[in-house]
């Protein structure tokens, strides 16, 4: 069997506000709401709602056929559920067709799987909660944020129960190997691996338009060509990229949408190729063998690491500090804490302090906010200090009920034995004979 | 070359800038170097090249008018009255009836050379006809291929030089006066600017802010206006010029004339609003000028005198002593053709937050930018680099390397390419 396993991710963040360091302290909202809405209806046009309409009517045309799956970042589901619920509403259609496969993911598409195990499982289950909410699925594939993968995080993965996760065919884990197989955790075997084949997936996601490209212009005719030079023993092509590929970084005029609408006929009429859900493929495929990653990889730039996200000290000093705040927040029930403690974590944030784009321009600059990424830190901090002011806040509220309660306690003993006193005082003055029954209670009040 | 002034008399980045541009062009084969200063005082370093002060040539009377020097430049009230030689006595006279008569002449000493203070004092514009005398008379006995001019007040000279020569001339813009002034345009030093600008073979200007105010304001064609980015020395002798912090707090230090071309003002105003935030933080406004009493009163008026300190100027090695205990420097200029000190500062270990409107931001990466009347931005760059450490730390880690990569080797290499478009 040769198929092609096709995956999106959609996700956006919650951008911050401008955040003055004179706000700490007197100001507790974070949030760009204008600049989120806006982006959100406008990628929501031009890409959420086209691309899923087209995926429908593709899904319905070649019936049983074509399969495509989806990771929406909790982050991305709050932000449909706000300004845009119609955007919801087509990928829950988009899931009654039974064709369609979510992925679990964390909630806030953060970077929580370095961080240890409590807050990620955290998430990933707040997510899990949300994917069962929305699309009535449960999820059984897990895809981490931008694809970040290492053989301890896959081992998380696989105790937590998932049968299968997504990550990066990154050359310099697999070297001479070919990403085109089904793989397995080298810590848990169980945990299955499907790896991103990124010279075909970037081709449409990064170079479609690229007028300078040597596959320019790209037709479906051409693309199912490449997919047929692939070794034919190669079992399986993973396609993963950006939703927002569709409509949003290559624009519509670009022809993405037409290119997709003519990929699956083209690939039924001129290649042995099939289409599969993340979990088809690993219910159906042999593993080949096992993956060594011991250092975390991902999708982003050339170097497939981390370093977009935590490559510089400011990253670094800004993801450390948000993560200290960790326990506190668990141990609150204050919710507008939780959540914002949720949306603080977003990876974007750290993105946009990367000063990786000196020299790798375009990608970094997509959207973002900030003029400079000394600017996001700054702001970004500033935010942090507040939160952490009102953690500390809530953390030592916590603290002194605590200590009321304790208090309380120790006030009804005192009453407790005052009584006993009392009672024995009385006792003593009508028989001397109870003597060692007072040293007893003297020695009780000493120990209180 | 023809330059104001040169180290160690120097008022500002003008005389550095002319220094390490000219040891950088020293390294270069087959070019020799003549630096013509107003004054010379003998103590400077001119191992590489060689420095004349205008008032040690003697001047031939005859030559002024037979070359016309100063044609085109009657607005600098120069009357032709020459008197070769003057006793003390007659010199008296003479400038007693100048003041009577409301004219002015050249008064050489004996063996005909001219007075000259090198300051920028009263009799300037005489000065600097008198400096373009003298560079009419060296342009006709030395021996040389190209001009080079260092800012308006050796305009004239460059023109008399090229009128005496037929020599081209490149005119090298430190700054204009729209930076000086704050946009209150001086008529008579605009005339010379622009004379200069029009009658040059090229125009040098120190940045890309700089050139565009040459084309914009001065309507000058931009193919005659090249950038070559000034640059910095490397530090000498760090470790003696390391100052022992007396207290504990923070520093955040304005380093610059206190004008309004070096918006003192917005340093004054974000500082105010980051010491309503935090005390652990003290401000020093290093430097003097005219605003300087207008900011100590104002920052008494605010009621941040204990937390803001005022040195006066410093020059040399204080510099670097002030960096040595700084914690942040800030340069919110309105208008900075180009700003050498935040390089000097980052070369210290200084975090510096310099505005857009610098030529300096247009080639640095590791400093913090914003618009000089963003005061709201410039207080929350300063809280953010005292308060969150690793963003001081990537500035420091990061910044010196930045600014050593800056040389001046370089920059003389691209002056000496413009003068190869001339000098076959």
């Amino acid at each position: 069997m040769r198929t092609i396993c096709l995956y999106f991710q959609v996700h956006q963040p919650f951008r911050l506000r401008k955040y003055r360091f004179f706000d700490i302290g007197n100001d507790h909202y974070y949030y760009d709401d204008y600049s989120n809405e806006s982006i959100l209806h406008k990628v929501a046009q031009k890409c959420y709602l086209p691309a899923n309409a087209l995926m429908l009517d593709l899904i319905e045309k070649y019936k049983g056929q074509f399969k495509i799956s989806y990771s929406i970042s909790g982050i991305a589901m709050e932000q449909f559920k706000l300004y845009a619920p119609e955007v919801l509403d087509s990928f829950r259609k988009l899931a009654d067709t039974g064709q369609v496969e979510f992925l679990s993911e964390t909630y806030a598409h953060s970077l929580s799987s370095l961080k240890g195990r409590k807050e990620f499982e955290r998430q990933v289950k707040a997510h899990k909660a949300l994917v069962k909410e929305h699309f009535g699925q449960v999820p059984k594939v897990f895809r981490n944020t931008e694809l970040i993968y290492s053989d301890e995080i896959g081992a998380m993965i696989g105790n937590m129960g998932y049968k299968a996760m997504l990550t990066e065919g990154a050359k310099h884990v697999l070297g001479w190997k070919s990403p085109n197989y089904l793989y397995c955790n080298a810590i848990n075997p169980k945990l299955k691996l499907l790896l991103k084949n990124f010279k075909l997936s970037d081709d449409i996601a990064f170079r479609f338009s690229n007028q300078g490209w040597d596959g320019y212009p790209l037709t479906a005719e051409k693309y199912v060509d490449w997919l047929n030079q692939t070794p034919e023993n190669e079992e399986v092509i993973n396609l993963f990229m950006d939703y927002e590929t569709f409509g949003e970084h290559q624009w519509e005029e670009t022809g993405i949408f037409k290119f997709l609408e003519a990929l699956p006929g083209s690939v039924f009429k001129n290649s042995p190729f099939t289409f599969s859900t993340p979990t088809e493929v690993a219910d159906s495929l042999q593993v080949v063998a096992a993956a060594n990653v011991p250092n975390p990889i991902s999708w982003a730039d050339e170097e497939r690491d981390l370093t977009a996200w935590l490559g510089n000290e400011m990253q670094q000093e800004a993801f450390d500090k948000l993560y200290t705040l960790s326990e506190k927040v668990s141990s609150t029930d204050d919710d507008a804490i939780k959540q914002d403690f949720d949306f603080l974590q977003v990876s974007d944030h750290f993105y946009y302090m990367s000063t990786k784009f000196f020299s790798d321009g375009d990608v970094h600059s997509y959207f973002n906010p900030y003029d400079t990424p000394y600017d996001a830190f700054i702001n970004y901090m500033n935010v942090l200090s507040d939160f952490e002011i009102r953690v500390n806040a809530a953390a030592k509220a916590d603290v002194d009920d605590d200590v009321a309660r304790l208090s309380k306690i120790i006030k009804e003993k005192d009453e407790q034995l005052e009584k006993l006193e009392k009672r024995l005082a009385i006792k003593k003055n009508t028989g001397a004979k109870k003597t060692t029954a007072t040293k007893k209670s003297t020695s009780v009040k000493k120990k209180s | 070359m023809f330059g104001w002034e040169f180290p160690p008399h120097i008022s500002g980045g003008l005389g550095t800038a002319c220094f390490g541009l000219t040891r950088g062009m020293s390294t270069i084969p087959d070019l020799d170097i003549m630096f013509v200063v107003p004054k010379a005082y003998g103590d400077e370093d001119q191992s590489r090249f060689k420095l004349i002060g205008a008032g040690d040539v003697s001047v031939d009377i005859r030559n002024v008018r037979e070359h016309q020097y100063l044609k085109d430049l009657s607005y600098i009230e120069i009357n032709s009255n020459l008197v070769p030689y003057t006793s003390p006595e007659e010199y008296e006279v003479l400038v007693n009836n100048a003041e009577h008569h409301g004219k002015r002449f050249i008064e050489t000493t004996m063996g005909g050379k001219l007075n000259f203070t090198g300051k920028y004092g009263k009799d300037l514009y005489e000065e600097i006809a008198n400096y373009a005398i003298v560079a009419g008379e060296i342009a006709l006995s030395e021996d040389f291929d190209i001009i080079h001019s260092h800012d308006w007040l050796t305009y004239p000279a460059g023109i008399a030089a090229k009128r005496a020569s037929g020599k081209p001339l490149v005119i090298h813009v430190h700054a204009t006066d729209f930076d000086r002034s704050g946009g209150k345009v001086n008529p008579t030093v605009f005339e010379i600017e622009k004379m200069g600008m029009n009658l040059a073979d090229k125009i040098i200007a120190v940045s890309n802010l700089t050139r565009n105010t040459v084309i914009e304001k001065y309507g000058i064609h931009p193919d005659k206006v090249v950038t070559v980015y000034n640059a910095v020395d490397p530090l000498p002798d760090h470790e003696r010029l390391r100052l022992k912090r007396g207290i504990n707090d923070q520093v955040v230090t304005f380093l610059g004339r206190i004008t309004l071309q070096k918006g003192p003002e917005y340093f004054v105003q974000a500082a105010y609003k980051v010491l309503q935030k935090m005390d652990n933080v003290r401000f020093v406004m290093a430097g003097s000028g005219e605003l300087l009493e207008k900011m100590i009163l104002w920052t008494s008026k605010l009621g941040i005198s204990d937390r803001f300190h005022y040195t006066g100027f410093l020059k040399g090695d204080d510099v670097f002593k002030m960096f040595s205990i700084s914690d942040v420097y800030v340069m919110p200029s309105v208008s900075e053709p180009f700003g050498i000190s935040p390089l000097e500062a980052m070369q210290s270990n200084v975090p510096s937050i310099i505005s857009h409107q610098s030529g300096v931001a247009e080639i640095l990466k590791y400093a913090f930018k914003v618009d000089f009347w963003d005061v709201d931005a410039l207080a929350d760059a300063i809280y953010g680099l005292l308060n969150y450490p690793s963003l001081s730390q990537m500035f420091k880690k990061h910044g010196v390397q930045e600014v050593n990569d800056m040389k001046w080797e370089n920059s003389g290499k691209k002056v000496h390419s413009i003068y190869k478009e001339f000098v076959k």
